[in-house]
């Protein structure tokens, strides 16, 4: 705990700062609650209780960032660079975008309410078996594409791509897909790209990027460094209805 | 009492399994290509340390306080004895679902202030540019962002109109936001989108997609619940290129002003 209680006031700041993030969401409640459904608030302690606990969490989520996560990534990213082994930094790539989004509990719940779906539209059987396959499946398709969305997307930072060229391509590709994926599958392959990304996922990976962009001369962490988080909310919406299509 | 810690220590556990897999990549990498060991290596356990302990009270604080409450909220606002009007008689009349959208807005702002990923990528942001770009201004630009689309996402719903042709027509007016652009923002801009969806956004949003897609008269919570997440993740990047759209406009008027009053001081000056 040393490092966290360093200052009293770096600690207050944290805490200030996580309450003023959560206002928002305690206001728009207590505005519906209140004025527009007219009911009481139901545990009020509870209700108390779990807004500390969010807050608390905020502010040590956000101190780990700074002392962990961000660091670590930077790290890693200028010693592959300094190691100059492309292989390798590919393979990093796609294991990081693969290992955290096959586990992603969001996705996991994603694939088992896309199977339901694509049943209830008549285009698989609709016993228990047939749907673990087809959610295990769809998870893998996900994780696959996001695993080789970092690959594309480090590709990129080393090439020195304008972004904005693979970006409106993607677009293109998810445009034409559309209309050859059947119907029932379109909504859930746009969403797919939204959930993919989880808060851990998310530092680490923009860490990779800038730290990247950071050693590697020529690049601007600002224009090269970003853009790893957008491939990987794009390929899993082209590859989802491709998935769709296939199965 | 009993019950929440039993609960911390259950989502606590499962932080640890979710973060597992992430933690061994690292491990290996770490250990077996680089082959040394980073900078700092107890400060950045502590980190990790923190980051898990962040998450599980952050997870465990919305599930007692916020969920909960969230979702039935946008049970409460999409039944039709509250909605009124011709809800009540099956018909779906789009201008009585007004709460809906300002409820749709409003979540969508609240949760998308205080999702974590997004202060991440602020936090880098910032740092990066030097200040430049401001951690809470771009927070803002996406959390606006992110308040449109789902209140747009809400009335697609309502009215039944097909999803493709919103997100078609939302690629496009990227691409031109994209090409008036500097290039400076433009990578920010496209991550944008994925980051706002995240920890608290998500179930919110998706409790309000199925509360609306199953209590309008001939939708199907399944075939026509989803849809939300993906306006939640395009409009952010509108967002975020308008408002740097906007704010090069600012500045080269300002730019130029300057230039004129610099020329009328340079006259003066002379005379």
């Amino acid at each position: 705990m040393g490092e966290f209680l360093k200052t009293a006031k770096g600690l207050a700041r944290l805490l200030l700062g996580a309450g003023r993030d959560l206002a928002p969401i305690v206001v728009v409640i207590a505005f519906f609650q209140i004025v527009v459904i007219q009911q009481p608030f139901p545990n009020l302690s509870q209700i108390l209780i779990g807004t500390i606990l969010v807050v608390l969490g905020l502010a040590f989520f956000v101190r780990g960032l700074e002392m962990g996560l961000f660091p670590l990534g930077e790290a890693m990213a200028q010693a592959f660079a300094k190691k100059g082994s492309v292989l390798w930094l590919m393979a990093f790539a796609f294991a990081l975008g693969f290992g955290t989004t096959v586990a992603e509990p969001a996705l996991i719940a994603v694939a088992a309410e896309a199977a339901k779906t694509v049943a209830e539209g008549g285009l698989i059987a609709r016993d228990e078996e047939t749907l673990g396959h087809y959610a295990y499946g769809l998870r893998m398709t996900v994780a696959l594409s996001v695993g080789l969305a970092i690959v594309i997307g480090v590709l990129r930072i080393i090439k020195g791509w304008p972004i904005q060229y693979v970006i409106i391509a993607g677009y293109m590709g998810v445009v034409i897909l559309t209309f050859f994926a059947p119907p029932e599958i379109v909504g859930i392959a746009y969403d797919s790209g939204g959930v993919t990304t989880s808060t851990i996922t998310v530092p680490l990976v923009t860490a990779l990027g800038v730290g990247l962009a950071t050693s590697i001369r020529g690049r601007n962490p600002m224009t090269d460094g970003f853009g790893l988080i957008a491939f990987a909310s794009l390929t899993p919406m082209m590859f989802v209805m491709v998935y769709g299509m296939v199965y | 009492m009993l019950e929440l810690l039993h609960h911390i220590a259950m989502t606590a556990w499962a932080t640890v399994f979710d973060v597992a897999p992430i933690a061994a990549i690292l491990v290996f990498f770490q250990a077996a290509v680089i082959r040394r060991v980073p900078p700092n290596p107890s400060r950045i356990a502590i980190g990790f340390l923190y980051v898990l302990i962040g998450l599980t009270l952050f997870l465990v604080g919305l599930q007692t306080a916020l969920f909960p409450l969230g979702e039935t909220m946008a049970q409460q606002l999409t039944d039709p004895e509250f909605i009124g009007g011709d809800a009540l008689k099956g018909i779906v009349n789009w201008k009585d679902y007004a709460w809906v959208y300002a409820f749709a807005a409003a979540i969508g702002f609240a949760t998308t202030v205080a999702e974590p990923s997004l202060i991440a990528v602020a936090l880098k942001a910032e740092q990066i540019s030097g200040g430049a770009i401001n951690a809470w201004g771009l927070r803002i630009a996406v959390a606006i962002g992110v308040a449109v689309g789902v209140s747009l996402g809400a009335y697609r719903e309502v009215s039944g109109t097909p999803l493709h042709w919103y997100i078609i027509a939302g690629y496009v007016v990227v691409i031109i936001q994209t090409l008036w652009a500097s290039k400076f923002i433009i990578a920010l801009a496209y991550d944008s989108g994925g980051v706002t969806t995240s920890t608290v956004t998500v179930p919110v949003v998706t409790a309000l997609g199925l509360g609306l897609a199953s209590t309008i008269p001939g939708r199907s919570p399944l075939l026509d619940g989803f849809g939300l997440i993906a306006f939640a993740s395009l409009f952010p990047i509108m967002a975020v290129l308008a408002y740097a759209n906007i704010a090069d406009w600012v500045q080269a008027r300002k730019r130029k002003r300057d230039q004129e009053t610099d020329q009328a001081g340079d006259k003066e000056t002379s005379l």
